[in-house]
């Protein structure tokens, strides 16, 4: 296919191909430079990483399998395997990022955490590594959002984190961003921006991905050891931000395999949208004609966002990833389909990735008998009220 | 594309310098645009009651660099319908006698265009743009095609930046260099961060530029003390809290002349 295309240090500017770079005001400069420059340091320290590899596995429970899913399968016509981060502490692929960045914001010497969170994974995950490392945690949360995953803002509070409830603009995840930049230009003496996606200024987009790598690395051998050496000729995942499509997709970038991102219909920042600078990066973001960014429409917090990470947009526009989209009915018929095939609720956001696998099975997009990766990103506990009053 | 665009209204540099040359102080004020029917009336008299330049705030949906009081001026004016195209055509023709500052953030400059933006700027009679957003190294070609077009680019200072940043903001920018007095947001304070003399003091030793401190002055004693290290104060969310809450221009006028007497006292 494309072997050419790799997913790579981006360099100091942070660019893959024109979208990225470190869109930030003069304050956040120095801040944004110093978690490069430990970013840098650590990710070449073999304590740092020894350090980070025994908390994945012996805290957050690495690796996680990779399911072969038979009865989904058979349903689909497909040949379909789930990289099962549901099973991670915490139930979503968000704590490969945070337990990273929490010893990196050791590692500075800053004793603060701040987080954005939509769906509240990446917020409970953020709690998680604040309270495993001794750390002071504030989560900005949309008020529509702390509404909507009232469990998930229970958790954070029994962790020991401050939720403060955004009520600015649309209320949802773009204005927790927000928030959370306008906190962390106060503070950044004693404060580490704890971004948990691939997005946001230079260095965060290449961190995260790089944080989130273990899921496709891991994956990809899992794969082969299951495929008797071959790689799957799909790989999917669901893309808001995009980072737990960005960790998969490092992983099978140099091989065959077909890569698609799934975004949820309402907040389709490649289908939609075009190439602007929000929240620190330049990437396809659905704005108006002067520039306004307007607002995304999901049923799945943690997809509504109206950007996505610049790498993604790099990858749609050079077509080593494909990009499509699931509508909300769709996402809610896949969650059904694979709680009642496989025995696996799986949480809003990775049900779109499963909502167009199913539709480009019988579509023919995806040709019968094709082997798939999807990552099942996280599980669905958190959304079973929200499932419960759709259904109902 | 060559013709020239030296456009229409006061540059600011010339203003600013003719105006600091006699001992006088700066007072910057800043009103957002599209906000009420008669927006542009408050800018009137800002000039009227002794503001030599003001700013007009070019509303973005994510203004990361602001507080509440500039977040809900922003979020009325776009609810009302305000664009930089209405905003531009409200200042095109009113009878304002100082040099007026866009301030707006860098996704509107970006989806326009550096060189169309910069045109309609000046076309308008705002010889002077804040994007508050980006840093150096990503607005080179901004910089560059509002020059070009005769808008003068003026740039953020932080207290955070290094000795060599500074040297290279003040190199840069035109019109003025704006100090940010604390590390934060914009928006009303009961102090002045200590971090405010400080850079005042960096700027003043590296440039001749006027330098000019904003965010968080509140009160004219807080701008009489700013402008004793540097050359003068931007009070924005002070005014615009007064604008929120109901006051008309004649009232905010007398709010600018205190702050302008505040000023011409030292």
């Amino acid at each position: 296919m494309k072997a050419d295309i790799a997913m790579v240090d981006p360099g100091p500017t942070g660019r893959f191909g024109e979208y990225g770079g470190r869109y930030v005001p003069e304050s956040l400069v120095p801040a944004c430079a110093e978690v490069e420059a430990a970013f840098r340091g650590a990710w070449s320290d073999p304590v740092f990483r020894a350090r980070l590899d025994s908390l994945l596995a012996d805290y957050a429970g690495r690796p996680t399998p990779v399911t072969r899913a038979e009865r989904l399968s058979n349903e689909l016509g497909l040949d379909v395997l789930l990289k099962r981060e549901d099973l991670t502490h915490t139930g979503s692929h968000k704590i490969n990022n945070v337990l990273g960045q929490g010893l990196l914001t050791l590692a500075m010497g800053k004793t603060r955490m701040v987080a954005e969170t939509g769906a509240g994974q990446h917020g409970v995950a953020t709690a998680t590594a604040a309270a495993l490392f001794g750390l002071e945690c504030v989560v900005y949360m949309g008020e529509v959002d702390t509404a909507r995953q009232a469990l998930n803002v229970f958790r954070m509070k029994l962790l020991g984190a401050e939720v403060v409830p955004v009520t600015s603009g649309s209320k949802t995840l773009k204005d927790a961003v927000n928030e959370a930049m306008r906190d962390w230009v106060a503070t950044v003496a004693d404060t580490h921006y704890c971004l948990g996606s691939v997005m946001g200024p230079h260095p965060y987009p290449w961190m995260v991905r790089e944080f989130q790598s273990v899921v496709g690395n891991e994956a990809r051998e899992q794969c082969r050891a299951i495929l008797g050496g071959a790689d799957p000729d799909v790989v999917v995942a669901c893309v808001g931000g995009g980072s737990n499509a960005a960790g998969t997709f490092a992983g099978f970038v140099g091989t065959e395999a077909r890569l698609v991102g799934v975004e949820a219909a309402g907040g389709s920042a490649i289908g939609r949208g075009i190439p602007g600078v929000l929240h620190g990066m330049r990437s396809y973001l659905l704005q108006d004609e002067w520039g306004q960014i307007l607002e995304a429409e999901s049923i799945s917090a943690g997809l509504d966002y109206p950007g996505i990470g610049p790498e993604h947009s790099w990858l749609a526009d050079n077509g080593r990833a494909q990009y499509r989209s699931a509508s909300d009915d769709e996402v809610l018929d896949a969650l059904q389909l694979l709680a009642r095939t496989e025995g696996i609720i799986p949480a809003l956001e990775p049900a779109h990735a499963l909502a167009w696998l199913v539709r480009a099975a019988r579509s023919g997009e995806v040709a019968a008998g094709s082997t798939v990766m999807m990552t099942l990103s996280g599980r669905g506990d958190k959304d079973a009220e929200t499932v419960m009053g759709l259904l109902s | 594309m060559s013709s020239s665009h030296a456009g229409r209204g006061l540059a600011v540099e010339r203003y600013l310098r003719e105006r600091l040359g006699s001992g006088r102080k700066a007072l910057v004020t800043y009103m957002t645009g599209g906000l009420g029917t008669d927006w542009v009336r408050y800018v009137e008299a800002m000039a009227d009651a002794g503001a030599d330049v003001v700013e007009i705030g070019v509303p973005f949906s994510d203004p990361v660099m602001d507080g509440p009081t500039i977040q809900e001026a922003s979020g009325a004016a776009l609810a009302a319908g305000a664009n930089p195209s209405n905003i531009l055509d409200g200042i095109a023709g009113a009878p304002i006698g100082v040099p007026l500052v866009a301030m707006t953030y860098y996704n509107l400059v970006a989806r326009a265009g550096h060189l169309r933006f910069a045109r309609q700027l000046a076309s308008a009679g705002a010889r002077g743009a804040i994007v508050a957003d980006i840093p150096l190294e990503e607005s080179g070609d901004w910089e560059a095609q509002a020059a070009g077009s005769g808008v003068e680019t003026i740039l953020l200072a932080a207290p955070v930046s290094s000795d060599e940043r500074l040297a290279e903001i003040c190199g840069r920018s035109h019109g003025f260099v704006y100090g940010v007095n604390v590390m934060g947001v914009t928006g009303e304070r009961a102090a002045l961060s200590q971090s405010a003399g400080a850079l005042a003091k960096r700027l003043k030793a590296i440039t001749d530029l006027p330098v000019i401190m904003g965010f968080g002055v509140s009160t004219p004693d807080q701008a009489a003390e700013v402008a004793s290290y540097s050359d003068g104060a931007v009070v924005a969310s002070a005014l615009m809290r007064m604008v929120l809450d109901g006051a008309g221009p004649a009232e905010v006028a007398d709010a600018v002349s205190k702050f302008r007497r505040a000023l011409d006292r030292g």
